[in-house]
């Protein structure tokens, strides 16, 4: 039994290294980003390059999508998307607090889904 | 984003260039050209660098490189002298041999080729030019002090399959240019360009006994081979280039078979041979859109022999210049750089008269340069590199631009950089060959004909706000750059008439230059281009402190051009026209000469017109009449002592308006799309 219990541990462990293994240093990601602007360009790109790890941002102002390239070593998706919502832009999976939302500039409060 | 830093260009211009080119293809969509400008400025990038599309290229009469800048006021373009016929260009009041001049990213003009090279590229070829005023990039080279142009030919993938261009003008000078494109298969394309252009027959029109502009012709052929693979992410370029000048000029008597290196009559030839090849493979890593390696070779010889009177001048330079270099980023795009090493090998075989000069130059270096961006008010690009020459010794060369966006309509540019050449005092000055003066190099100690390296700082300020006057759009620029030479290959023609003396600057040499532009859109398709100008060139003499010969202090340039609206199939109507007004230029020291030979110590002032109408009939059809110096303003005497050209007073160089009065002329251009 424990010999089992070791079988699995050993099995568990080796998956996760690899997990971490296939983890890319150059992942590419596009989600999409609600806003309006050029300046909600420089506001989205600026808050995912805070994010460390982040390599390559670039939001597209006609369909609004933001093309990434992140180092997953060190940052996830995730963390992206919540330092986007932080300066108050809608991601599909993070949402911005509708009172990081009202900071935004006039010509930036774009309609929320 | 046109306003690339010239250091990315290699591999990201002729990628961005074929992704775009790819889209054109595939929509099979006519590009409306209506509101785009000719000459780009971009308020981004940190450098202060100017964008002249091919549609500028259009307003200049027939057009080598050398006559593509008449429309921009960046550039002054002197009066071709009877000589030569080649306009040499300034920035920032410095002649060519100053400024960085590169063809796709490899050096073009230097060397052998400085006198006449801009005029071995055909205008018809280039897709686009990139002017930067002030230090320039550490990537290409050490060399650069006032600027840095840099040329990118049409390139195969993006080309139409067929293009025809002809021109003849009053002065019996006639171009042809075609070019052919296929698409050899998806990932490989080629083009050929065959230019030919001659002049026919002797024009004197001020009477002086001496040509006003060289008979020539000039055949000039050039291959390319673009392979784009986007899938692997390597692109690669292949070009072959041969080109044949041969120029001959004088009194209208001279006959070459007769006359040559005799006293009978005064006359010259000059015949060039040119072969280039040279190759570019880049590489952008998969998943990296942001990094690349990208490996630049060139191989030339320039072969000219020539004589002036008697005075005899031949040079050949071999020359292999490599480039590699790799592009990346620290963390994040903000954060780019590249990286690299260079290398150039230079042979001069030179002869002038019998003495041979002949010498082999070689340097290898390393560069690194940092650019910040933080992707909104605030960038700046950081370089430096080392090298190690046989002659210049070792150095290092430091450059620095910043720019900053106090609003969003306005920009601020800052930079500094050095810059270290040796002269090629007698390819650089070879009018003065035309001439009775006697050529002396007065140091003997340095490496360089005896002459010690240039080296020269250059520091630079330039304020841009776009803005709305009367609801049209309208820009204003200021510029200020100075130039400080630590040493300079002195070239003096202010001690004596007969004499003209190399040695290395003792005391002060500076050249100041301030630039003031103001641009505006007057009615929709009617656009108004005006600037200032202000040169302050001064350089120790052995004799005293003077100006720079030949330039002006103050210029002013204005341009106003006018486009009706595009109608069916592309037809339209083009105007174009542009006005210079020079004030007095210093000329070189003529006093000790004979009353009847001796010129005041500075030229009058004058102004000069250029005017162009294009009629375009259908998108591929179109031609185009216009006048270069409509006003007919000639200098008074261009040759001095013409009626004895073997006496002491005989002087062609001193060139400071027009020799050859109007000219008119007219052409056509075809296109198979």
């Amino acid at each position: 039994m424990k010999n089992i219990i070791l079988g699995m541990m050993l099995v568990v462990v080796t998956f996760s290294t690899q997990a971490q293994e296939k983890k890319s240093k150059n992942a590419k990601y596009t989600i999409e980003v609600n806003g309006n602007c050029e300046m909600c360009k420089k506001r989205i790109e600026k808050a995912a390059f805070s994010v460390s790890g982040v390599k390559s941002a670039d939001w597209h102002i006609d369909d609004h999508k933001l093309h990434l390239i992140i180092n997953e070593e060190k940052c996830s998706l995730n963390d992206v998307q919540k330092a986007i919502a932080k300066v108050g832009h809608d991601t599909n999976d993070v949402k911005a607090t509708q009172e990081d939302y009202d900071k935004l500039h006039g010509c930036c409060l774009y309609e929320r889904k | 984003m046109k306003n690339i830093p010239l250091f990315l260009t290699l591999l990201f211009s002729t990628l961005g260039f074929s992704q775009e080119s790819l889209k054109q293809d595939t929509l099979k969509t006519v590009t409306v050209e209506g509101n785009r400008k000719g000459i780009k400025k971009s308020i981004k990038g940190a450098a202060n660098t100017t964008l002249v599309t091919s549609k500028e290229l259009l307003k200049a009469a027939c057009c080598n490189l050398a006559e593509s800048f008449e429309t921009n006021p960046s550039i002054d373009v002197n009066f071709s002298d009877a000589l030569t016929g080649t306009k040499q260009i300034k920035m920032l009041g410095l002649t060519s041999p100053y400024i960085m001049i590169t063809e796709e990213n490899i050096p073009s003009v230097r060397g052998a080729s400085q006198a006449y090279g801009l005029s071995f590229t055909p205008g018809t070829w280039v897709e686009s030019i990139q002017i930067t005023k002030g230090a320039g990039s550490v990537v290409n080279g050490y060399e650069s002090i006032s600027g840095q142009i840099n040329t990118e030919l049409i390139k195969p993938l993006g080309d139409i399959p067929f293009f025809l261009n002809a021109y003849g003008d009053t002065g019996s000078r006639f171009e042809i240019n075609t070019h052919f494109n296929k698409k050899v298969s998806d990932k490989w394309s080629t083009s050929l360009f065959v230019h030919g252009n001659t002049r026919v027959s002797k024009n004197d029109m001020n009477d002086d006994g001496f040509m006003d502009n060289p008979l020539g012709k000039q055949l000039n052929i050039a291959n390319r081979w673009q392979y784009y693979n986007p899938d692997s992410g390597w692109v690669s370029f292949l070009n072959v280039r041969y080109m044949n000048d041969e120029k001959q000029t004088g009194q209208l008597d001279f006959d070459p078979d007769r006359d040559r290196l005799t006293t009978n009559y005064w006359g010259s030839e000059i015949n060039t041979e040119r072969l280039d090849f040279s190759s570019k493979i880049g590489y952008v890593f998969k998943d990296m859109p942001y990094q690349s390696i990208g490996f630049q070779n060139a191989f030339t010889t320039h072969n000219q022999e020539s004589y002036f009177g008697l005075n005899q001048y031949d040079i050949k330079q071999q020359s292999y210049y490599s480039n590699l270099i790799f592009n990346s980023i620290i963390s994040n795009t903000m954060h780019k750089f590249a990286t690299g090493l260079n290398f150039s090998y230079d042979k001069y075989a030179e002869f002038v008269n019998s003495n041979d000069v002949s010498r082999i130059d070689n340097s290898v270096g390393a560069f690194f340069e940092y650019t910040f961006d933080d992707n909104d008010k605030f960038s700046y690009i950081l370089g430096g590199r080392m090298d190690y020459h046989n002659r210049l010794g070792a150095f290092f060369t430091p450059r620095l631009h910043v720019k900053y966006n106090p609003g969003d309509k306005s920009v601020i540019r800052f930079s500094a950089g050095r810059g270290k050449r040796a002269a090629n005092i007698f390819a650089e000055n070879q009018n003065l060959f035309a001439s009775s003066r006697t050529f002396s190099v007065l140091d003997t100690n340095g490496k360089i004909y005896g002459l010690d390296p240039e080296i020269a700082w250059n520091y630079g300020l330039s304020f841009t706000q776009n803005f709305m006057l009367f609801g049209m759009k309208a820009d204003t620029t200021i510029d200020f750059y100075r130039t400080d030479f630590q040493n300079q290959a002195v070239v003096d023609v202010m001690n004596s008439p007969q004499e003209v003396l190399f040695y290395n600057l003792d005391g002060k040499s500076y050249a100041n230059s301030l630039q003031m532009d103001f641009n505006l859109e007057i009615i929709k398709h009617l656009n108004l281009r005006t600037a200032y100008k202000y040169y302050d060139i001064s350089t120790d003499y052995i004799s005293g402190s003077y100006q720079r010969p030949l330039q002006a202090k103050h210029r002013f340039f204005g341009n106003v051009e006018y486009a009706t609206h595009i109608v069916e199939k592309g037809k339209q109507w083009k105007f174009d026209f542009t006005w210079n007004w020079l004030g007095k230029q210093q000329l070189p020291n003529t006093s000790t000469n004979p009353h009847h030979d001796r010129l005041p110590e500075f030229s009058p002032s004058f102004s000069t017109m250029n005017a162009q109408i294009t009629r375009t009939f259908s998108s591929t059809f179109e031609v185009y009449v216009g006048g270069e110096n409509i006003g007919n303003y000639t200098q008074h005497q261009a040759v001095l002592g013409a009626e004895n050209p073997f006496g002491p007073t005989f002087d062609t160089s001193i060139v400071y308006a027009p020799v050859f009065g109007a000219m008119y002329y007219a052409g056509l251009r075809f296109k198979i799309k």
